[in-house]
Order: C-alpha cells, then sequence, then structure tokens
C-alpha cells in the first residue's frame, strides 16, 4: 500500500492507483467528466485538476500515479480556479439548453456548474453546433450538447466490443458520430445513455416523457434474461417509466442490456387487465368470482393426475410455488417449469447451476462454450467474458466454441465444431483445444440451451462433466462447469421442484393431451398447436399473446414489475424484487390468484401473505431463506466426483448445434408487446437461421 | 460550423494494385505482425496516392479505409479517427493538382494572399476548398509548411513550389494545366534555403582574399 495525504488526511491505496482514487479513498468528491471506472483513463476532461505538493502545475488526478508520500489538495484556490477555467471552456460551446433537455436534474455538466460555472459568458463568438447522429432506435443524440469525453467511445470499444462510434476530426471540428452513418449493433447500448455526463446521448423512446426528480424509484430484478441484473424501476404516477441498472459487481457490474432497459412500453400493451372466460368459443370478460368459480367448476371431478402446469420465463418463484403446492394438493405431479423441452441433471443444485458465479469469469484462463450464444442469451454476461478476454491480453484467455456463432461474439473465437461430437474429440484430446483446457488453470466451460433443449442433452452434458473432471475444472476450490440459463425464473423453478413428479408428465406429454385441464402459468413458448382441442388450457399470465388466445379461462397476473418477487439467476443467486407499480385493471400478484382459487376449489394454501409463503418456500428449500445474498453451491451439497450414472445415456449425435434465440428483441411476451423492441427487431433484423438439421 | 460530410460519391469498391501492394510489403515488413494496426498511416497514404494515380484524384474514400481496416485488423472507426483526424488525407474527392497555400504568419508576411489570389485567378476557384471547374484544381489552406526561409510557400501534392508571388504562382498552375510539373523547389534565383543570388557565408578563401 502507498501512503497519501489527500488535504492532510493520510490514507492508504493499493500501489498504481490514480491521484483521483486516492481522493475518493479519502472522501473527498472530485469532478469529473471523462473519467469512469469501468473504462480506460482518458483524462481529456480536465476537470479532475487537483494541487501536488511541489507540481508545478494543477494535475488531471484521474491519470496521474500515486506515489509515496504524495500530498494532494483538492480544496485550494489554484484548484478551484483550475476547475472555473476548465468549466468555462466546457461551456463555450454547450448551448445551456436544459429547460429542454432529457438529462437535466441527472446530468453532470449542470451539476458541476452549479460549483464551479460562471454567472456570465464572456464568450461573445457564435457557439458551434454539431449536426446529430442516428444511432438507431434506442440512442437519441443532440450532439451539440456533446462535452467530447470520449466516454461512448470507450464503452463501445472496450464494453460493448462493438467500437463503432469514434471522435472524428480534430480541433473545433471534432466530434462523436460513427462516420459512415449506421445503427449501434450492440445489445448494451443504452448503457451509452448512462455513461453519457451530459444530455448528448438520451433514451429515444423515453424523450420528453418526465423528468428524473419526478420518478419513484424502486429496486427490481430483470427477468428479460437469466443473469438477474440488478435494476432500478422508475415510475411516475403507476406507469413505469425507465429502468435503469443497479450496481452489483457480483452481476451485473453497472450494465443493463436493451431488452432490460427498452422492453418497459411492452408492459402498457397488450395487457390482461381482467379475467376472461370462454364461453361457447368466444371469449367473454368476467369478474373474478365468475372466473373462479367456473374455473373450480371446471377442477370439479377431475383427477389429480389429468391437471398440469406450465411455467413460463418470466414468473416469479411465489406463483411457482404456490401452483406447485395447489397442483400437488390435488394430487397432480404433472408440473413443468422447461416449457423449451430442456434437460438438467437435477440430482444436485450444481447439475443447473452457473456454478463459478458470474464473478468466476474473471477468474477463468480458458473457456469452452458449448451450444451457447452469451452475445444474444445474456448481453451483460458476454460484455464479462469480453472483459476478461480483453484483460487478459493477447492469447491469454482462449475461447473455443461449439456450435455457430450467429454474431460477432466481441471476442476472438475459435469454433471447433458444430455439433456435439467435437466434444467427443475433445475427450479423447484429439482435438487441439483439449491441451489449451488441459494447460489452464482455471478452466471454464459454459453449457448453454442450444445443447440443453436436444434429444441429446443428457449425453451432451455426460460428456462435458467428464471433460471438466479431465481438465480440471471441478476442484474442491474451482467449479468450472457452467449452465447459462435463458429463462429468469427457470433457475427458481428448478430449485422449487418444478419438475415432473415420478410418474408425472413433462411439458411435452402435457401438450399433446396427457393432462385434461393445462394451466399454463405464463408459458408462451410452448407449442400451442400441439394442445388438442378437447384440453381445457387455464392462462395465468400479464400478456395476451399467443397462449391467452389458446385460452379457455385467462387469469390476469401481474408483470414483472407489478409484484414482489423472488428471482435465482442462473448463478443460483436468490434475488428480491420489489413492486414499483400496480398491475393494471383487475389484475392480481399471480400468487394471490392461485391462494384465492385454490380456496374456491377447497385445497385452500396454508399461507396468507407473502411472508409466509417466503417461508413456506424456504422450508422447501433452504437458499430461498438467504435473501438477497449470493448462494452458490454452498447451500445443500458439495460437487461429487464423478458424474451420475442417471445422466448417461444416449450418445452425441453430429447434428449442428442451432441457437436458441433467433430475434434476441423479440423472445418474451413483454418484448414482443414493445414497439421499441420491434422496431429493434426490424433495425437490426433476426439472427440468420443456422441451416435446419 | 463544419461537420463531418460523408460525400455522395463514394466508390463501391476499392481493391489496391499492384504497385501498391509491393509498397504495402514494405511497410508491413517494419512492424510487428500483432502490431500491424501502426501502418494504418503508411496505407491510408498509399491508397490516397493510387486513387491519384488511377482516378486522378488524391483521396481516401470510405471503402478504401473499410479495406485497410480488414488488412490491419482493427475497427474501421479506429480508421476513420485517424484519416479525419490529419488534414493531409483528403476524405472526399479534389482536383487532378492539389494546391496548398500556406497562409501562416511568416508566408502571410512575404505575400501569401498574392498567391492565394493568383490561384483563384489562374483556375476559377472561389474560396479554400474548391475545385474548379474543370475538376483540375483543389485550393486549400494549409498551416505552416515549415519552409518559412523560403515563404511563400505553394505546395502541389507533394511538392513545394518556394519564394511565390502572384506571376510565378500562374506560371506554374499554367505549366501545371498543360500537363507539366514545373521543377519543384525555389522559384527564384537560389539555391535551396541559401540567400539570394548564391552565397554569401563560407566562401571559398580565394574571394575573401580579394576583397
Amino acid at each position: 500500500m502507498v501512503r497519501v495525504i489527500v488535504d492532510g488526511t493520510p490514507v492508504d491505496v493499493p500501489p498504481g492507483s490514480s491521484a483521483l482514487q486516492a481522493c475518493e479513498a479519502a472522501g473527498k468528491e472530485i469532478p469529473r467528466f471523462c473519467y469512469h471506472e469501468r473504462l480506460s483513463v482518458a483524462g481529456n476532461c480536465r476537470m479532475c485538476l487537483v494541487e501536488v505538493a511541489r507540481a508545478p502545475k494543477p494535475v488531471a488526478s484521474c491519470g496521474f500515479p500515486v506515489a509515496d508520500g504524495m500530498q494532494i489538495f483538492t480544496d485550494t484556490e489554484m484548484v478551484r480556479r483550475a476547475r472555473r477555467a476548465v468549466m468555462e471552456f466546457l461551456l463555450i460551446n454547450h448551448p445551456l439548453d436544459c429547460p429542454i433537455c432529457d438529462q437535466g436534474g441527472e446530468c453532470d455538466l449542470q451539476d458541476q456548474a452549479y460549483g464551479y460555472g460562471s454567472g456570465i459568458s464572456r464568450y461573445k463568438e457564435d457557439k458551434r453546433a454539431v449536426t446529430d447522429k442516428d444511432l438507431g432506435p434506442l440512442v437519441k443524440t443532440v450532439m451539440t450538447r456533446c462535452i467530447q469525453c470520449t466516454r461512448c467511445v470507450r464503452f463501445s470499444t472496450e464494453v460493448a466490443g462493438t467500437p463503432e462510434l469514434g471522435l472524428v476530426s480534430r480541433g473545433e471540428n471534432a466530434e462523436i458520430t460513427t462516420y459512415v452513418e449506421k445503427a449501434l449493433t450492440s445489445e448494451l447500448s443504452g448503457n451509452l445513455i448512462d455513461v453519457c455526463p451530459v444530455g448528448a446521448l438520451t433514451a429515444k423512446p423515453a424523450a420528453f416523457h418526465a423528468r428524473s426528480w419526478e420518478y419513484k424509484k424502486t429496486d427490481s430484478i430483470d427477468v428479460m434474461d437469466a443473469l438477474g441484473t440488478n435494476i432500478q424501476v422508475q415510475a411516475r404516477g403507476g406507469e413505469v417509466m425507465r429502468i435503469v441498472p443497479r450496481v452489483n459487481d457480483e452481476v451485473n457490474e453497472e450494465w443493463l442490456s436493451d431488452k432490460g432497459r427498452f422492453s418497459i412500453d411492452g408492459l402498457k400493451r397488450k395487457r390482461l387487465d381482467r379475467p376472461w372466460v370462454r364461453v361457447h368459443g368466444k371469449l367473454s370478460s368476467v369478474s373474478w368470482k365468475d372466473a373462479l368459480i367456473a374455473l373450480a367448476r371446471r377442477f370439479d371431478g377431475v383427477p389429480g393426475d389429468k391437471i398440469g402446469a406450465i411455467a413460463g420465463d418470466l414468473c416469479d418463484a411465489e406463483s411457482l410455488c404456490a401452483i406447485k403446492d395447489l397442483l400437488q394438493g390435488m394430487g397432480s405431479s404433472n408440473l413443468d417449469c422447461r416449457q423449451d423441452g430442456a434437460w438438467y441433471d437435477t440430482s444436485s443444485r450444481s447439475g443447473y447451476l452457473f456454478n463459478s458465479d458470474i464473478s468466476g469469469i474473471d477468474q477463468a484462463d480458458a473457456l469452452l462454450l458449448v451450444g451457447t450464444m452469451p452475445r444474444h442469451e445474456a448481453p451483460v454476461l458476454n460484455a464479462r467474458i469480453r472483459k476478461r478476454f480483453v484483460d487478459a491480453g493477447r492469447g491469454g484467455f482462449p475461447i473455443g466454441m461449439i456450435g455457430t456463432p450467429t454474431a460477432d461474439m466481441t471476442y476472438d473465437v475459435s469454433v471447433l465444431g458444430s455439433g456435439p461430437d467435437t466434444l467427443a474429440e475433445l475427450l479423447d484430446g484429439q482435438h487441439a483445444f483439449a491441451e489449451v483446457l488441459k494447460n489452464a488453470k482455471k478452466p471454464m466451460i459454459i453449457l448453454g440451451h442450444a445443447a440443453l433443449t436436444r434429444r441429446d442433452a443428457p449425453a451432451i452434458y455426460a460428456a462435458c462433466r467428464d471433460l471438466a473432471h479431465a481438465c480440471g475444472a471441478i476442484t474442491p476450490q474451482w467449479q468450472g462447469l457452467n449452465i447459462l440459463h435463458t429463462a429468469a425464473s427457470r433457475v427458481g423453478a428448478l430449485d422449487l421442484g418444478f419438475v415432473p413428479g415420478p410418474h408425472g408428465c413433462d411439458a411435452a406429454s402435457m401438450l399433446r393431451g396427457g393432462v385434461e385441464i393445462l394451466w399454463l402459468l405464463g408459458a408462451d413458448e410452448v407449442q400451442l398447436d400441439r394442445i388438442p382441442p378437447e384440453t381445457f388450457v387455464v392462462y395465468l399470465g400479464h400478456h395476451g399473446d399467443a397462449a391467452a388466445k389458446r385460452a379457455d379461462i385467462i387469469l390476469p397476473g401481474a408483470a414483472y414489475t407489478e409484484k414482489a418477487g423472488t428471482y435465482v439467476n442462473t448463478a443460483g443467486r436468490v434475488q428480491r424484487a420489489f413492486r414499483a407499480v400496480f398491475a393494471p385493471g383487475e389484475a392480481r400478484e399471480d400468487w394471490r390468484i392461485i391462494r384465492a382459487f385454490s380456496e374456491v376449489v377447497g385445497h385452500t394454501l396454508p399461507y396468507d401473505t407473502l411472508e409466509e409463503l417466503r417461508a413456506h418456500m424456504a422450508q422447501i428449500n433452504p437458499v430461498f431463506a438467504c435473501g438477497n445474498t449470493a448462494v452458490p453451491l454452498l447451500v445443500g451439497e458439495q460437487e461429487s466426483g464423478a458424474t451420475p450414472a442417471s445422466v448417461r445415456d444416449g450418445t452425441l449425435m453430429a447434428t449442428p448445434l442451432r441457437p436458441v434465440v433467433q430475434d434476441y428483441y423479440q423472445t418474451n411476451t413483454i418484448s414482443r408487446a414493445s414497439q421499441t423492441m420491434a422496431e429493434c427487431s426490424r433495425v437490426y433484423g433476426k439472427a440468420p437461421a443456422v441451416a435446419a438439421e | 460550423m463544419s461537420t463531418v460530410w460523408t460525400p455522395a460519391e463514394q466508390p463501391d469498391s476499392f481493391v489496391f494494385d499492384a504497385a501498391s501492394e509491393e509498397e504495402i510489403a514494405g511497410v508491413l515488413s517494419k512492424y510487428p505482425q500483432e502490431r500491424k494496426a501502426s501502418a494504418v498511416m503508411p496505407l491510408l497514404y498509399i491508397a490516397q496516392r493510387q486513387m491519384g494515380r488511377v482516378t486522378g484524384s488524391a483521396w481516401v474514400p470510405v471503402v478504401a479505409m473499410d479495406v485497410i481496416a480488414q488488412r490491419l485488423d482493427m475497427a474501421a472507426m479506429r480508421v476513420y479517427e485517424v484519416a479525419s483526424f490529419y488534414t493531409m488525407f483528403n476524405t472526399r474527392p479534389i482536383g487532378r493538382y492539389h494546391l496548398q497555400v500556406c497562409t501562416t504568419t511568416p508566408c502571410w508576411l512575404r505575400g501569401s494572399d498574392d498567391v492565394v489570389e493568383a490561384c483563384q485567378k489562374a483556375t476559377g476557384i472561389q474560396h479554400f476548398g474548391g475545385t474548379s471547374a474543370d475538376g483540375l484544381f483543389t485550393m486549400t489552406e494549409v498551416e505552416c509548411l515549415g519552409a518559412c526561409a523560403n515563404a511563400p510557400i505553394l505546395q502541389v501534392d507533394d511538392d513545394y513550389y518556394e519564394d511565390m508571388n502572384a506571376e510565378r504562382t500562374q506560371a506554374v498552375i499554367a505549366e501545371l494545366r498543360a500537363g507539366r510539373r514545373p521543377e519543384p523547389g525555389p522559384t527564384v534565383n537560389r539555391s535551396v534555403s541559401a540567400p539570394l543570388g548564391g552565397r554569401k557565408t563560407l566562401l571559398p578563401s580565394s574571394t575573401v582574399e580579394q576583397e
């Protein structure tokens, strides 16, 4: 540690820290525009000037390394004058259109102009104006406001891995642009809005809608992918206006995918806001009481094993638990949360988790992707892989892939093969990449749903597991065999045991007429056309999507922003979301609907409040008692040595792995209802489909 | 205020020809393979010269920058940044001859305004950055060319014409128009940057004795 004296206060900081970091460690606030702790240091805004003893001039603290015994002064007349001068220069060409700027109220420049800005301008010449750029449907530009901090350039180059923004020309003509007009192709482009310290880059869909101080802010969890990104839902007057990421270094650092940020307009469209019952082939709206009674009447006399439930991708663990308890109370074990037909090793929790945790990527030194396309399945996780790739330097983090990349991965990937038979080659050691994995200290394998939804999924999993053991990816210190989920509800459902019982039907056989009453809990991505006409379909969900059309009874539920829910992310992290707004119309929180129905149907569930339900969940699986903390494989079990025998059936097939996400912007009911996402889908197009088997 | 301008007329494709490829091979051999992005500026210049050779307009179209990016394994945006930063790279088509008049203080004191005026008169160009109607000449204003001893300077493509005045400027342009390139260097009676009319110092000892 290096001892630095900041304004007379000694602080110890790690060697190599910058003066700015030392000042922050001492609790001093240093104004800055270009410096961002997750981006490289540019040092071009000059706002972070401080005085250093025996230095002849003020120094830019963001790029100035500390030395032992260095004396830094953050609040001297010299510093104040220097910062005022910098601010004056920054404001020369800044339009000062704060009243019509969407950044107003949360603008770094505005805030700091209060501290260092002059009340008058000495600049008499014309201000410079810059043409606005069209960066696609998500990011709005007002380039005249740009102060050229280049945070956006660094973000898109370093974090997103899509170097499409740059600072072109020089001097007075310098401007941020894509040069050739094009829409940003990143799935993380919304974060540009967050990193921009001024109002140059703002959210296009939210332009002129609200002011930052009008929002009611609620902590929540993103459900658009299985990463469990920590978000803050910002609402005004019962309407979700904006979603921004919260900082959580263990999960999403401070990034959020575009789908999580911009599909909010989908929360207002195509909503189910009252119960519907199909009478003589036509849906008609009814009261809750009538709907529940009609449903209870339909349940009457149906044996338990003829009732089944399929859970969708956006469900909270509470509603999953309630529906499971209800059906089990009726004697049914026809439960399935795997609407995509995925296969998991459910013998232990580590069989379906991202075992190394998301932050484990930062330690891995070799990576094998099997049947996964992280860029489309979890863009923020992909950025983490890229971060590791960049940090490790040239060749420091070799990445192999089995499958076919459907887009630029944003890091170098060697495609080892298109089908799972490549795994056999890796196991034999024939393949060159086997050596890479073997030589790595902390090799990582990420197994995705392109592999797990195939018929030979058990064999692929077994092969991956064998490979992980062979290359030292599973040791007491390192858990390198990871499953990357695509559905936010999936791990929570698996933790609750939302899978068919010993004699239960799985999703496919339920759909094919295995049950008389099929309860779809937000399950819209099932093959609805397979459901025979005589099956009675109950749909509990929030959007009038495909499944609601087929349903015989529709119970309107709450979307993720409208209910307090528990979500378990792909790494097994139990996270709680809070209710930001109320569900529209008659719609209610899902678990309350199930609880109410249980009383009508005569199988009353033993909980009346959310707390009681959560206590019950904790009884089913102790991980749910853990609240917002990381629950890796710690609870329950340790990784066992050998691959369970039950897993070893089937053989690896040679057919190519097909990507599960065809169109990143249209994967669930909310994003399909969103006009913004539809526009993105139109602009960016679907990922090219890989030739059919 | 000017903004970056992408000309409407962009060629659809760009391929380095054999002569350029030979030069590129030489340039790339100077850099380690994994740092070949360092060669971006020479390659841009090679591309610009090839355009001059082939089309008579020495500029770098966007496709050429894309080709360079691909060749050097770097993001196209990084090439755009470099090309737009340096004024020596023309990102829009120019005339056959690029008249670059230095108007920085020493040249201006020595009459660069006359040179500018003569250029305008001889070519019909109205303002800096303009191209003559026949497409032969483009005149741009440049900052100090570093030849202040021989001010004012008119740079035509890569060649310096020094000690210019209005008359000699017109003469140079007339020669260029006729398809000939006058000998570059001082246009008055002097050798490189030596004084007018020959050397004044370090003369042979016999000359000194005679005085």
